[in-house]
Parts: C-alpha cells; structure tokens; sequence
C-alpha cells in the first residue's frame, strides 16, 4: 500500500499529565502490513499512546511519524490515513446499520459516487447483509463491534488503530472479529491492536508491552517467550488445583503460580531440579498430582513474568 | 466480617439457585425463554453464552431487579417474585456497569454502600477494616476510586457487593477489560469466598474461567441449549480434538482443512485445534501432509477438549437449531 517500510515510527514518545508520567520515552517501529500487539495492565499507557498515534492527543515529548508525516506537525495529513476504532467507539443507537455507514461515510469525506458500494462492501465484510435496517442500539456486543470497525475504514485507511476491540465479546464473535483483522493485513493493512486476550496476541506479527509507561518487552511472540522468560514452566494437573497453589506459593523453588483453567504453571529455575520437591510437597499436603511436565511458555506466562511486581522478600 | 460463621438463610435447601420457567419479553423481543437452572449452595456456576444470549437479563431477574414476564425462581430460599426485599437481603449483585462513585474514596465507596444496605454502625468500621485487607485494597483506601486500575475498581467493586455478607454472589462479566494479572487476583479472591461457603454464579466471555467452574450453563438468544460440569460438556462433544503447531501457521491451517474427516480447523492462539470424527484416521494422513510441504511441526497430538472448544461447538448447533 505504501513504499515506506515503517508505517509507524515512535521515537521517545512521552506524555506527562501533571506529575504523572503516562507515557515514558517509548520507541519503536511497525512495518506495513504488520499485526502489531500492544498488551500491558490495565492504566500502562496503551490507550495514551494510541491516542497520541492518532493525533489527538500531543505529546510531551518525543515524535511519532505515519507513514513518514509527523503526527504532532500535521494531524490532519495524518487522519486521512488512519482509522481508529477507540473503547468506547461511537455508534449511533439511534441510527441503523447503514445509516450509521452513511453517517460515517460523510465525516470521512468518501466520494458520494463510491459510498453506496462501499457500504455494500462493508456490510458484507463485516456479516451485516440483512441486518442493515437494525436500530445499532439493538445489536448484539460483537455485532457491534464489527459495525465499528466498518465505520473506521470506510475511507479506506492504509493504518488501523484499534483499542481493546474485542472486550467483552464472546470467543465466537471474537475469532470472526480477527478474520477480519488479517484479511485486511493480507490487502496491506497496518494493524496496530490493544488487547487483554492473550490468545490474540499470540496471533500477532509483533507485540509491545508497556508497563508504567514503559516498553518493557518488544519482539515476535515466539522470540518473547524465548529472550523474556526468566524461568522454566512446569504445568501441574492436580486436585484440588486451589488448595495446590497455597501449598507451592512458599516452595523456594516456586518463583509463580498461575491457572490455566484447572491446570497450573508453575514458573522455577530448572523445570528438572523443581521437579521432584514439588512432587513431594503436594503429595504430603494431601493433594492428587496427575501430572507434572515441563512445556514450553505460553505468551500469558511472560506477560505475568515481566509485570508481576518481584515478591517483597 | 465473612470469617465468622454466616448466617445462612433458614432454608434447608440443597440449592442456591432455583429458576423454572423464568422468562422475560421486552415488547416482542423474548431474552430469557422458559429457563430451568439449578445452582448447588456453596459452588461456582459459570453462565456463559453468545452475546445477547439473555446472560444479564437472567441474572437481573435472580437478584429480583427486574420482575420475570412468567416463571419463578428461588434464590437463597426466597422467591423472586414474591419477596424481593429478602432477596436483595441475601445477594450481592455486581452489574457488569457496576457504580463506583469515582470523586469518593475507597474508603468512603464501602462505607456509602454500608449505609445503602444499612449495616449497623458498630459493625461498620469492622468490616470495612475486614474488606479492605481482603480485597488488598489497605493500601489504597484514602485514593478515589476513580484514580484507581481497572483492577483495582473491579475489586472495590466486589467489596462494595460484599459489604452486607450476602450467601450469593450473581457477578456479571466482572473481570472483562482487566489485564491478565488482575483476573488472576480476582479469581483467588472468589474462591477464598467460595471456601466461606458463598455460592457464585458468574457470566464470563472468558472460556478459561468457565473452565474453573464447577458448573457451567450455556445459553443462547434466551434457551439453556446445556449444562453440566465441564467435563460433562466436554465429552458431549460429537468430536475429538487434534493440536497442532506448525509454523506457518497460515499455510497449516491450509492443508489441515483439506485433510478428509477435519470438520473444522480453529485458530487458538499459536496453536490450531482440529475437530475430527476420528483422530486416529485423521493423524497419519496430515503427518504426511505437514511434512510433505515441508512445514515446521513443533506439536501434533490429539488433546482433551478445552471449554472454548465446547463453546465453538455449541454455538454452531445454536445457529442451525435456533
């Protein structure tokens, strides 16, 4: 879609509020084309930086680029070329489906000759053939929510924002909703996505994560679980897992204990030494261990690892 | 507050949770359809299901909010319909919007809901002590709640649903838009409640928490279409589940669907499951695909199904019967 390699270029980004530093000096790039993670706690800074991304917020210091033009120097060159799906997206309840498209259409400024086809090319996209005369207040979460995304690229926006888009949505909604998100990577689209599923993240291309303002980890998934994991995983499938957690949070060799469900990860230094210990300590507290193996650690394991503060010993 | 003995309803009843028939119709749209639901005393009873399945509005009609069009339920031994007042008595409702008031303190958030439930003011300064440590919210508790995480709100939130030691707990989507560290911390403080002897029932998007109830209802557009432990749901399943990690995982999914007895390939996270009629005929045939086109196998194996496996399932049979 462009000749740029970076659609996005962040350079020391930083945005303060008072005394509060929400943002704090981060960098990085995104390439065209790529699904861009950015995972952190609830109040890191993703939805700042976003919003910094998009223009609408200026930032203290620090410069952001789109596609090569400063976003703080030129917001509105920049706008054009973005589409921002915010947490709180705007629908008009009040309006249908189309009539939301149509809305849209004319704030983007989409030629009048071309909007009643691309609509039509949103609605189907988006599976809302049929439901184009629904009232938007009446539509189900994740109806919704790919609603929303078509109202943000109705003019075509090479770059997508999309912040926590998926909240709140069930797990079927929520892997149409993706579908969606690499048909437009395949066609050349920047993506750039909040979310707290992890199961997303592990789909991305890349994935940032910021803690306390700061970009703390940034890599492919894969890499991530290899370069930032500070230990092994042991995964424990125990009765009754909750009383298990109790007996394993003291062991020396315990550094986290996490639910996967009913199984638990269990993060130790050497998965072969710890082994044998936490055998033995759950089996004289009573509880039934059907299995203890090591397996490799999922993007959630290191997400808890980096942002889980070190126990105050 | 909650460590001593609770003082359960004067009922005998084995369940908490006792609906028939409930129903609900907003003009001519029905949400809730002749629902049956049991809860055990003293279990987690996950209520999980597509959006608009009538999740909320279910749980509105239990905590007696929102009367029922026909259909009754009991709830810590009350009836819903008849007395409302002892319902309210007896549940703590956290709404999905739960109301914090963001200009008052921590402190003073509990306290408002104190007053709101008319907790005697002996017992006051006790229990808000107690569910401030509870919660792990001491250290917060001159901070307003609205400069408080999104985890933490949820917490406050929860301390304010306990503040009147209700026997039930009906939270609906308490943990969605919170990282994964503070729905870890939530989920330990329901089960510390749970060991208390409340009974929970809690509607989640989140199939790995459905996972850790004891039992899981899944509706949709207003039916109970199943319910079980999830076990139960898990081998009700017509199929079985493959794993597979290939890298890449595009052109796997690929072959993987072209393979004869694959039904469906889905995406869940680095991984693909496969539903299969029979994973041992299935098996040898896409070893000989994957490896063939050369791709990278780090896992095939044939796995017990997980809760969002059983949720892709369910939701497909409500598209064709419903």
């Amino acid at each position: 879609m462009s000749n740029i390699p970076y659609a996005v270029e962040v350079e020391g980004l930083t945005r303060r509020f008072g005394e509060f530093t929400a943002v704090d000096h981060i960098s990085f790039r995104i390439r065209s084309g790529e699904v861009f993670g950015f995972l952190g706690p609830n109040g890191a800074g993703k939805t700042t930086t976003i919003r910094m991304l998009c223009g609408i917020l200026p930032p203290s210091e620090g410069t952001a680029r789109i596609l090569g033009v400063d976003v703080a120097r030129s917001p509105d060159r920049v706008k054009q070329n973005i589409g921002y799906m915010s947490q709180r997206f705007s629908l008009y309840e009040d309006l249908t489906v189309q009539e939301n498209l149509e809305f849209y259409a004319g704030i983007y400024r989409v030629p009048r000759r071309e909007r009643g086809r691309r609509i039509r090319e949103l609605i189907e996209m988006a599976g809302l053939v049929g439901r184009e005369h629904e009232l938007a207040g009446h539509l189900s979460g994740g109806v919704r929510q790919r609603l929303a995304l078509g109202c943000a690229i109705l003019h075509r926006p090479p770059i997508l924002f999309l912040d926590e888009p998926t909240s709140g949505v069930d797990p079927t909604s929520r892997r149409r909703f993706w579908d969606l998100i690499y048909s437009f990577a395949a066609e050349g689209v920047t993506v750039m996505v909040t979310t707290h599923y992890m199961d997303e993240a592990e789909r991305c291309h890349t994935v940032g994560l910021i803690h306390r303002g700061r970009l703390i980890a940034l890599g492919a998934p894969d890499d991530l679980k290899t370069s930032q994991m500070r230990g092994q995983i042991l995964e424990i499938d125990c009765e009754p897992a909750m009383e298990a957690i109790d007996v394993l949070m003291p062991l020396p060799e315990v550094q986290e204990v996490a639910l996967y469900g009913l199984l638990l990860h269990v993060t130790v230094a050497n998965a072969a030494q710890a082994t044998a210990p936490i055998r033995s300590a759950l089996s004289a507290a009573g509880i039934t261990v059907r299995s203890i193996e090591p397996v490799p650690p999922t993007l959630e394991d290191v997400f808890i690892s980096l942002v889980r503060p070190a126990p105050s010993s | 507050m909650i460590e001593r003995k609770r003082k359960v309803a004067e009922t005998t009843d084995r369940y908490a949770v006792q609906a028939q028939g409930l129903t609900r119709h907003f003009g001519d749209i029905i949400a809730v359809d002749g629902l049956d639901l049991q809860v055990p005393r003293g279990q987690i009873f996950g209520l999980v299901g597509p959006d608009g399945a009538g999740k909320t509005t279910t749980i509105r009609m239990l905590c007696a909010i929102l009367p029922p069009t026909s259909g009754t339920a009991r709830v810590a031994g009350y009836d819903i319909v008849r007395e409302p007042g002892r319902v309210h008595e007896h549940v703590g409702y956290m709404s999905q919007r739960f109301t914090l008031y963001g200009d008052l303190t921590v402190e003073e958030n509990i306290r408002f809901f104190a007053d709101i439930f008319g907790v005697p003011a002996r017992q006051r300064e006790e229990q808000t002590a107690e569910l401030l440590a509870f919660a792990g919210l001491e250290p917060f508790r001159h901070r307003r709640a609205e400069h408080l995480s999104g985890g933490m709100k949820q917490k406050l939130a929860l301390a304010c649903t306990l503040i009147h030691e209700p026997d039930v707990l009906m939270l609906d989507e308490p943990t969605t838009g919170v990282d994964p560290v503070a729905r870890r911390d939530f989920w330990k403080i329901l089960y510390t409640l749970l060991g208390r002897g409340v009974t929970i029932l809690v509607s989640t998007p989140y199939m790995d928490e459905a996972e850790r109830c004891n039992r899981v209802a899944f509706l949709s557009e207003g039916h109970l279409l199943a319910t079980g432990t999830p076990d139960e749901m898990k081998r009700r399943l017509p199929w079985q589940v493959l794993l597979l990690r290939a890298r890449p995982q595009e052109e796997a999914r690929r072959i993987a669907q072209a393979i004869p007895g694959v039904v469906d390939v889905e995406i869940m996270g680095d991984a693909l499951h496969l539903f299969v009629a029979d994973a041992a005929a299935v098996l040898p045939a896409l070893e000989r695909a994957l490896s063939g086109r050369g791709l990278e196998v780090r896992a095939l194996r044939q796995i017990t199904p997980s809760m969002e496996d059983v949720f892709m399932q369910l939701t497909r049979e409500a598209e064709r019967i419903l």
